[in-house]
């Protein structure tokens, strides 16, 4: 795309549509003068703690209060057995003590017969200062009877193990979805059966089955999750300024929940220090500080530490997957079939849309070309923190990539062919697009084998091959990874997804003010995405307007439409959608207006950024801006056309988009130590139009710094006895700078047909596409010692076992 | 950071600091640097009555040449440690081992004082100063006494200190000519802690090994001489085959443990891997 050079700039030097362009909330954030929920200090704001349960599995016999009451300072101590006492006269539950998860489940606000999993919220202490609400926490006596914990997804299906959720009368550890399976399955299972089985039987034929764990991780964002809330007893009006990527679904939920008048909650989303999911769920939080403020009648400030957001809130991953995938020998793929075992922890609190019971996880056919693949996920609960959304998974894309992708490098290696090659093989071509997958998905447009030949050419990959070859020959163990990943993201159709019975559709609204600068009031929510910034380009894209004179306005729910918020890349799909045809409304309407001041019809004016002028005459024009005033004014308008210049739209995408790329790693094992260095990362991403080049490297940036962390070092791992092992950054390693190479970017534009302005969703790509290049990377380099796969995270010990051939169990502690 | 309360005092002298340790009865806790303390009391892990600000005592910071050792204030920072010109020049291993600890901001706040006081198993510092033969001097309200590295550190976060004695100093020998040295840390990430360290310390004479020392670092509850590797270099060639022959007894006589980032087993092998790379930069080999 040339784009870039195309585009004129304003009189400050920004691109009038897309291009590079500076994010503008930088000019706050490097300043320090972000305003995050922390920051916020309302009037007579007191403070909320929550004592949480050390243990993993217990029976609460009772809970004494009366020594942190007696506290000076403490205003008061809310326990579950409080919660029961207030009733709640809604469909989805009987009092406060429970509240509904994003999956149609229950989960416990405050515990009161049980406590589930380690850090569960068990008591909520209220007083006038941080300090004193913690200190009040050690004076509560909670008479625990310890229970054994279920820690493994796989003792949860053995008959006999503990019963978890016997508060809702279950016989076993099964999880059931809205529509009553207890198994989620896609695809064609007789085909896939019946395909796999002539492959077995055939000596022309291969098949693969591999075991893969993609293992329990955190989004870990810098901002930990927090709330303050405000019940005003004089108006009624309930305030909550909180850590929300979706201020408008949560305010919904408060209003099913708390059986508030949802037109007076306001939710703020104020800047956001990072979500990648994390903050998409309702934690008991921020239902406690609404509480709070009701029982005290001040504003309650509740804000977790690193420990309580790292054991409590909602995790990734912990799919236990096993993948079978059959081919010729030439290496033509026939079917893919996968057994997924999904470890759920105590609550199903993950967030997806209601008919699809796995999230997105049925993409798992991936970017390839063959008929029969079918699924099969079997959900279940265990005492671990609930959650799943988070990590920047896309709906569970990550975990379907990472398996396909390690699937193809077992198969290439069972083959003895190069991963590329077989790749290459199987593709996607550009004439099947659309392209309808064996598990129904409708792929928009795609030229794959164009992204993965510029990444191998980027990478010179034959020279890696030649250089790797040299290395072993000398003892040297040199790895390279491929992947190459199609994500679906952008939810979506309201015919095919809601949450919690809303419709994926997202409002949005633009007003330009009679001088001619713009406001543009959005449902999504930025947690760093750049929203201010490149929502203002798609306008000034359509409507000659400079960036700098369009104020993006987004994260309180009395001042944008409705909306379901931000996560799983589907922003730039769906609002992004939205903001390019509000302005086509702006235009058209503002088409009719100039044609009434240049005093001829609208047919006969034509369409220049910025202008409407009179076909044939650019001198007879009438600017935007100028527009934007006879709006205003005293012209007479025609009939029909009323005054201002605004509008507003909700978007419903007709599909998902699907961005894809090609990634290439290249590792060297240190076999004395099994320390992994990554050496080099090729990432060619094809997103479809790049409304700001640099928004989107900086989101693959720190994707790739996401996948080198999940696949080297990040791990939520628990002990038999329950205790989570990754409840600090001592443990719970994040990759920095020193731990990442110079990124190596390509592209390639590859419009989607269907969203105004071709876009597709980019926010996952690199978090979903890099786990797999670097794993399969780490795989390569030490495969001479006979590995075909190890489970991440690959840090130095679990691949100095792995060579040594000694399988290693990675999400429980080591003896 | 919500710590539990706790007065807070900041005495300029080092009788003043005793004086307030010894008023504390057994709950006062000094702070140094407060790179390990701020942490444990953030964690509400520790709950002093009063924390004793040592900082601003001017007696314990410094380096000075004391003709055949150098001797540091305890309250030296890491920063002031890796850029003093005498520490590079008589205690080179100190210095490349201080250079490792976390990152600048922690290296500008904590002091070698501190880390050694506090002996985290898994600290730097505490392995250097017992290779180094070091002499720790500390003071209490019966006065001055000098311990050996050897004898100063006795369990997980524990020293031969007495409860109401400071660290005032750390006596390092000079390393004289002929000595080469190396600190080889292996952590996950540039700056985490040390899954295992060595510090070497190699003289040569000749194309022989005369003579070596080696601490390790989070190989048992306190850093550990690797005393059968040194006997097997002492007089040994100076060859790659003879450090990794002497290195295999590395982890001869420690007491790794297993957790979240490495087994006992894995540290052990990590112990005679990174030995005989330490050596072996160490002696120039």
């Amino acid at each position: 795309m040339t784009a870039v050079e195309e585009v004129p700039l304003s009189p400050a030097g920004n691109p009038i549509g897309f291009g590079n362009m500076k994010r503008v909330e930088d000019q706050r954030f490097v300043r320090g003068h972000g305003n995050y929920v922390d920051d916020v200090s309302l009037p007579g704001m007191v403070h909320g703690a929550i004592l949480r349960s050390p243990f993993a599995h217990a029976r609460i016999n009772g809970i004494d209060t009366s020594r942190a009451e007696q506290l000076p300072g403490v205003l008061a101590v809310i326990t579950g057995k409080v919660l029961e006492g207030i009733p709640r006269p809604d469909l989805l539950g009987d009092n406060f003590a429970w509240m509904p998860t994003l999956s149609y489940d229950t989960q416990a606000v405050l515990a009161t017969d049980k406590v589930r999993f380690q850090g569960q919220e068990v008591a909520f202490v209220i007083a006038t200062d941080r300090y004193i609400a913690k200190d009040a926490l050690e004076l509560i006596d909670v008479d625990y009877e310890p229970l054994e914990p279920v820690m493994d997804a796989k003792r949860a299906m053995e008959p006999g193990a503990p019963i978890i959720r016997d508060d809702k009368g279950q016989q076993d550890n099964s999880i059931t979805d809205v529509h009553g399976h207890k198994d989620w399955e896609s695809g064609n299972a007789i085909g896939t059966a019946e395909a796999i089985a002539a492959a077995q039987a055939d000596p022309d034929c291969v098949v693969v089955t591999q075991e893969v764990m993609y293992p329990r991780v955190h989004p870990a964002p810098m901002e930990t999750c927090g709330s303050v809330a405000f019940l005003d007893k004089v108006t009624g009006q309930l305030t909550l300024y909180t850590t929300s990527q979706a201020p408008h679904a949560h305010r919904t939920v408060y209003a099913m929940v708390a059986g508030l008048p949802e037109h007076k909650i306001r939710v703020i989303s104020p800047d956001i220090g990072g979500g990648f999911g994390n903050k998409v769920g309702i934690y008991p939080g921020y239902v406690l500080s609404i509480v709070g403020s009701i029982v005290t009648g001040k504003p309650v400030k509740w804000m977790e530490d690193r420990n309580e957001n790292l054991t409590s809130t909602s995790f990734a991953r912990d799919y236990h997957m096993t993948g079978t995938i059959a081919a010729t020998k030439e290496g033509k793929i026939l079917a893919v079939d996968v057994d997924v075992l999904a470890d759920h922890g105590a609550f199903n609190g993950v967030a997806q849309p209601t008919n699809y019971p796995a999230g997105f996880f049925h993409i798992f056919s991936g970017s390839y070309d063959y008929p029969n693949a079918h699924c099969k996920v079997t959900p279940v609960y265990t005492n671990k923190a609930p959650g799943g959304v988070a990590y920047a998974c896309s709906f569970r894309i990550t975990e379907a990539v990472y398996l396909i992708e390690r699937l193809v490098d077992c198969l290439a290696a069972e083959l003895g062919m190069d991963p590329a090659e077989l790749r290459l093989k199987n593709l996607l071509r550009p004439e099947q697009f659309p392209y309808t997958s064996p598990t129904g998905w409708v792929y928009d447009s795609g030229q794959y084998e164009n992204t993965m030949r510029l990444a191998l050419e980027m990478a010179d990959y034959d020279q890696l091959r030649r250089e790797q070859a040299e290395k072993r020959a000398r003892g040297e163990y040199m790895g390279i990874g491929l992947s190459f990943f199609t994500e679906g993201v952008g939810a979506g159709p309201r015919k095919d997804m809601d949450i919690l019975g809303l419709g994926m559709a997202d409002g949005i609204e633009l007003r330009v003010h009679p001088t001619g600068k713009a406001v543009l009031r959005l449902s999504v929510q930025s947690q760093g995405q750049a929203h201010e910034t490149t929502y203002a380009q798609i306008v000034a894209h359509e409507l000659g307007i400079p960036p700098e004179d369009i104020e993006v306005v987004h994260g309180d729910t009395d001042q944008t439409p409705f909306g379901l918020g931000t996560y799983g890349s589907r922003s730039t799909p769906v609002s992004g959608a939205a903001a390019a045809v509000v302005s086509r409304k702006v235009k058209d309407k503002a088409r009719q207006i100039a044609a009434a001041a240049l005093e001829c019809s609208p047919d006969d004016l034509e369409w220049q950024l910025g202008q409407w002028h009179v076909k044939g005459d650019p001198e007879r024009a009438k600017t935007i801006q100028e527009i934007a005033l006879l709006s205003h004014g005293s012209l007479e308008l025609p009939d029909g056309v009323e005054g201002h210049l605004e509008a507003t739209t909700v978007y419903n995408p007709p599909n998902l988009t699907y961005p894809y790329g090609c990634y290439v790693c290249v590792v060297d094992v240190d076999p004395g130590t099994g320390q992994v260095k990554v050496r080099r990362f090729i990432a060619v991403d094809d997103c479809g139009t790049r409304i700001n080049p640099m928004v989107v490297e900086g989101q693959v940036h720190g994707g790739i710094a996401d996948g080198i962390g999940m696949a080297l070092m990040e791990l939520i791992a628990f002990d038999e006895d329950g205790n989570c092992l990754g409840g600090s950054f001592m443990d719970y390693l994040l990759p920095t700078s020193m731990e990442c190479p110079d990124y190596e970017l390509g592209e390639t534009v590859t419009p989607s047909p269907h969203h105004p302005i071709g876009a597709k969703g980019v926010g996952e790509s690199a978090t979903v596409g890099s786990p797999p290049a670097v794993v399969n990377a780490v795989i390569d380099a030490i495969s001479p010692f006979g590995v075909r796969h190890a489970d991440m995270p690959l840090t130095p010990a679990n691949v100095w076992r792995a060579i040594q051939g000694r399988p290693v169990r990675v999400d429980m502690a080591v003896e | 950071m919500i710590p539990i309360a706790f007065d807070y005092v900041r005495p300029t002298t080092i009788p003043e600091a005793v004086a307030a340790l010894v008023a504390s009865g057994e709950d006062g806790k000094i702070l140094a640097g407060g790179q390990s303390l701020m942490p444990v009391l953030r964690l509400r892990m520790a709950a002093p009555s009063v924390v004793i600000d040592c900082s601003e005592i001017a007696d314990l910071q410094g380096v000075r040449d004391d003709g055949n050792s150098i001797v540091i204030g305890a309250g030296t920072t890491h920063h002031d440690v890796m850029n003093s010109p005498i520490v590079k020049e008589h205690s080179p291993l100190l210095a490349m081992a201080t250079a490792t600890v976390a990152d600048p901001a922690i290296r500008h706040r904590g002091t070698l004082g501190g880390a050694l006081a506090h002996a985290d198993p898994a600290g730097d510092l505490p392995a250097v100063a017992l290779a180094l033969d070091g002499v720790l001097s500390v003071t209490g309200p019966n006065g001055s006494r000098d311990i050996a590295a050897a004898d100063f550190f006795t369990d997980y976060f524990t020293t031969s200190m007495a409860e109401d004695e400071i660290l005032v100093s750390v006596t390092l020998p000079k390393l004289g000519a002929g000595w080469g040295y190396h600190y080889e840390k292996f952590q996950r990430t540039a700056q985490g802690w040390a899954i295992v360290g060595v510090a070497a310390a190699v003289h040569r004479s000749n194309g022989n090994i005369t003579a070596a020392r080696i601490g390790l670092t989070n190989m048992a509850p306190s850093p550990v001489r690797a005393s059968s590797v040194e006997t097997a270099l002492s007089g040994a060639d100076a060859t790659v085959k003879a450090v990794g022959d002497a290195a295999a007894s590395a982890a001869d006589g420690t007491r790794a443990t297993s957790d979240l980032h490495a087994a006992a087993d894995y540290r052990e092998h990590l112990a005679r891997v990174i030995t005989k790379r330490a050596v072996l930069t160490a002696g120039g080999i």
